[in-house]
C-alpha cells in the first residue's frame, strides 16, 4: 500500500512532529487570544471614553494596525526591527506580539461598539446613585455589554487561530509548515501524502474552532433565558 | 517636568538603539565561536538539498556541508543550529543576524550581491523547465501568451520577468505549493533550477524535465551578511580546501544521487579545483 494515509503518519516521528507543530499552533493562539482579551477590554472602555486625546490615540493605534497585513508586521518586528537596531527577538515572541497587538485592536473595537450600544441611561443612572465611574463601568456598563460582545468575541478568536501558519514565514514551524516538510519527503513516493496531511490539518484546525463556535452558541442561548 | 521625563525616555532609546547597533560590528568569527554554535540556514522542504526526514532531523547536501564547516570551525559537527528558512527570507535572515551563513541552495546574482556576501561557490546549476509529459515544453517560444508557474524572489521568477515578458507567470511562495499547482494544472509549466527539477521529475511520473538548460550557467554558493570579511574570508578558504579534497563528491555520494540517479552526471553539478580559480 504505497499511497495509504497510514504510511504517511507511521514513517519515523511523523505523527509526533505534527503533534508538535500543533502545539506551537495552540500555543500561540491562547497566548495572543488571552492577552487580546485582558489587554482589549480596558483599552475599548478608553476609546469609548469622552477624553479626546485618550479615545483618538487608541483611535490611531486600531486603524494602524487594522490597515498592515499581519505578514508585514511579523516581519517588521522579527526582520526589520533587528536589522535598524540590533534588538533580536524569538520567533516565539514576535508571534504572540504581532497577533496580540492585532487582536488587543480589534478586541478593543468590539468592546467599544458593545459599550457605546448600551443606552447612555443606564451610565447616567449608575451615576445618579452614585457609583464612580469605574464602579458604573464594572457594575453595570460590562456585564451587559458581555453579552452583545460574545459572538464577535468568537470570530476573532477562530480568526486569529485560523492566520497562525504565517508564523513560518519567521522561520516558526507551526503545524502547517511541519505538515509541508513531511508532505515534501513523503510525496517522493506517496503520491497522496499531500492529500492525507493537509487532510489531516483541515480536521485538527475543525476540531479546535469548532468546540469554540458550540460554546458561543450554548452561552448565547443560556443567556437569553 | 513630564516634558522632560519623555525627552530622557527619547534620549536613553536612541542611545539604546546606536549602541546595539554598534557593538554587533565587531569580530563575528570570535563571536560564532564564543556562542559555541554555527547558526546556519537552510531549506526545510527541498529534498535533496535541505529537508527535514520523518525522525525530524535535518538532511540534504547543504546540510551535510553546514555539519562539515561546523565540525572545521568548532570542532564538533553537531555545533550547528539551523534555522529553517524559505526562499524569500534568505536575504533578510542574514541582514537581521538571524543567521551567520546561508547553504540554502542560493545562486549568485548581482541583484543579490548587492545585499549579502557570496563565498566561493559550491555547485552550479541552470534553469529548467518542467512539464507534463502529455503536452511537454521543449522551447521557449512554446511559453509565450501561457502560464508557467514560478517560486516568488527565485532565480527562474527574475530571468522570465527580465527576458520573457510575454510569458504569464504565477507565482508561489513555496516549493510545495508550486508543484503542486503544476499537477492541479495551474500552468502548462514549471521553471526552476534544473538541479530540483531532474530529482522532481524522477520522482514524478507522467511529467518531464522538457528545457533543462536555459539561462546562463550560476553558481551556487554560501552567503554571510554584507561587510562580514573576516567569515567571508574563512569560508573561501574552506570552500577551496573542501574541493581539494573531494568532499563535495562524498557530498553528492550520500545526497544527490539516490535521486538524481546515474541519468545525471555530477560533473554537471560539481566545480572542479581549477573552475573554482575562476
Amino acid at each position: 500500500m504505497p499511497d495509504s494515509a497510514l504510511s504517511v503518519f507511521m514513517a519515523g516521528r511523523n505523527m509526533a512532529r505534527l503533534m508538535e507543530g500543533l502545539w506551537i499552533t495552540v500555543w500561540i493562539s491562547l497566548a495572543s487570544v488571552g492577552l487580546s482579551v485582558v489587554l482589549g477590554i480596558p483599552a475599548g472602555l478608553l476609546m469609548s471614553s469622552k477624553k479626546k486625546i485618550v479615545s483618538g490615540i487608541l483611535r490611531i493605534y486600531l486603524e494602524v494596525i487594522r490597515v498592515m497585513p499581519i505578514l508585514v508586521l511579523l516581519f517588521l518586528f522579527y526582520y526589520s526591527l533587528s536589522k535598524v537596531s540590533g534588538i533580536n527577538l524569538s520567533a516565539y515572541f514576535v508571534s504572540v506580539l504581532v497577533f496580540t497587538l492585532w487582536g488587543t485592536a480589534e478586541m478593543a473595537d468590539l468592546v467599544r461598539a458593545a459599550v457605546t450600544s448600551i443606552p447612555v441611561h443606564q451610565r447616567e443612572s449608575a451615576r445618579a446613585l452614585g457609583l464612580s465611574e469605574l464602579r458604573a463601568n464594572l457594575l453595570v456598563i460590562v456585564p451587559q455589554a458581555v453579552r452583545r460582545l460574545l459572538p464577535g468575541v468568537i470570530n476573532l478568536t477562530t480568526r486569529m487561530i485560523k492566520t497562525t501558519p504565517f508564523v513560518f514565514f519567521i522561520n516558526h514551524p507551526d503545524l502547517m509548515k511541519v505538515g509541508q516538510q513531511i508532505v515534501e519527503v513523503a510525496g517522493m513516493r506517496n503520491h497522496l501524502a499531500s492529500v492525507w496531511v493537509y487532510g489531516f490539518i483541515f480536521l485538527v484546525y475543525f476540531l479546535i474552532c469548532w468546540p469554540i463556535s458550540l460554546l458561543s452558541r450554548w452561552l448565547e442561548g443560556r443567556w437569553k433565558s | 517636568m513630564r516634558d522632560k521625563f519623555v525627552l530622557v525616555l527619547a534620549l536613553f532609546a536612541a542611545f539604546a538603539i546606536f549602541s546595539a547597533g554598534t557593538l554587533r560590528a565587531a569580530g563575528e568569527l570570535d563571536a560564532i565561536k564564543k556562542r559555541g554554535t554555527l547558526r546556519v540556514a537552510v531549506f526545510s522542504d527541498k529534498p535533496p538539498f535541505g529537508f527535514v526526514n520523518e525522525n525530524g532531523d535535518n538532511e540534504g547536501y547543504d546540510v551535510l556541508l553546514a555539519k562539515k564547516v561546523a565540525e572545521d570551525l568548532l570542532g564538533d559537527p553537531s555545533k550547528v543550529e539551523f534555522v529553517l528558512v524559505e526562499a524569500a527570507s534568505r536575504i533578510e535572515v542574514l541582514q537581521a543576524g538571524k543567521a551567520d551563513i546561508v547553504f540554502a541552495n542560493f545562486t549568485v546574482t548581482d541583484e543579490r550581491a548587492k545585499q549579502v556576501d557570496f563565498a566561493l561557490p559550491y555547485m552550479k546549476v541552470a534553469l529548467g523547465v518542467v512539464s507534463p509529459e502529455k503536452a511537454p515544453i521543449t522551447d521557449v517560444a512554446q511559453l509565450s501568451g501561457k502560464t508557467l508557474i514560478v517560486n516568488k524572489g527565485t532565480t527562474a521568477d527574475f530571468y522570465f520577468t527580465e527576458n520573457h515578458p510575454e510569458v504569464k507567470l504565477l507565482k508561489y511562495d513555496q516549493n510545495t505549493e508550486a508543484f503542486n499547482a503544476l499537477r492541479d494544472g495551474r500552468g502548462v509549466g514549471l521553471a526552476h533550477d534544473n538541479t530540483l527539477l531532474f530529482a522532481w521529475a524522477r520522482e514524478n511520473p507522467g511529467f518531464v524535465t522538457g528545457i533543462d538548460f536555459l539561462g546562463s550557467l550560476d553558481a551556487i554558493a554560501p552567503a554571510v551578511k554584507k561587510d562580514n570579511g573576516e567569515l567571508l574570508d574563512w569560508l573561501n578558504a574552506e570552500i577551496e580546501t573542501l574541493t581539494a579534497a573531494g568532499f563535495f563528491q562524498k557530498d553528492y555520494e550520500a545526497t544527490l544521487l539516490p535521486v538524481y540517479g546515474d541519468t545525471v552526471d555530477p560533473k554537471t553539478v560539481l566545480l572542479t579545483p581549477e573552475e573554482l580559480k575562476k
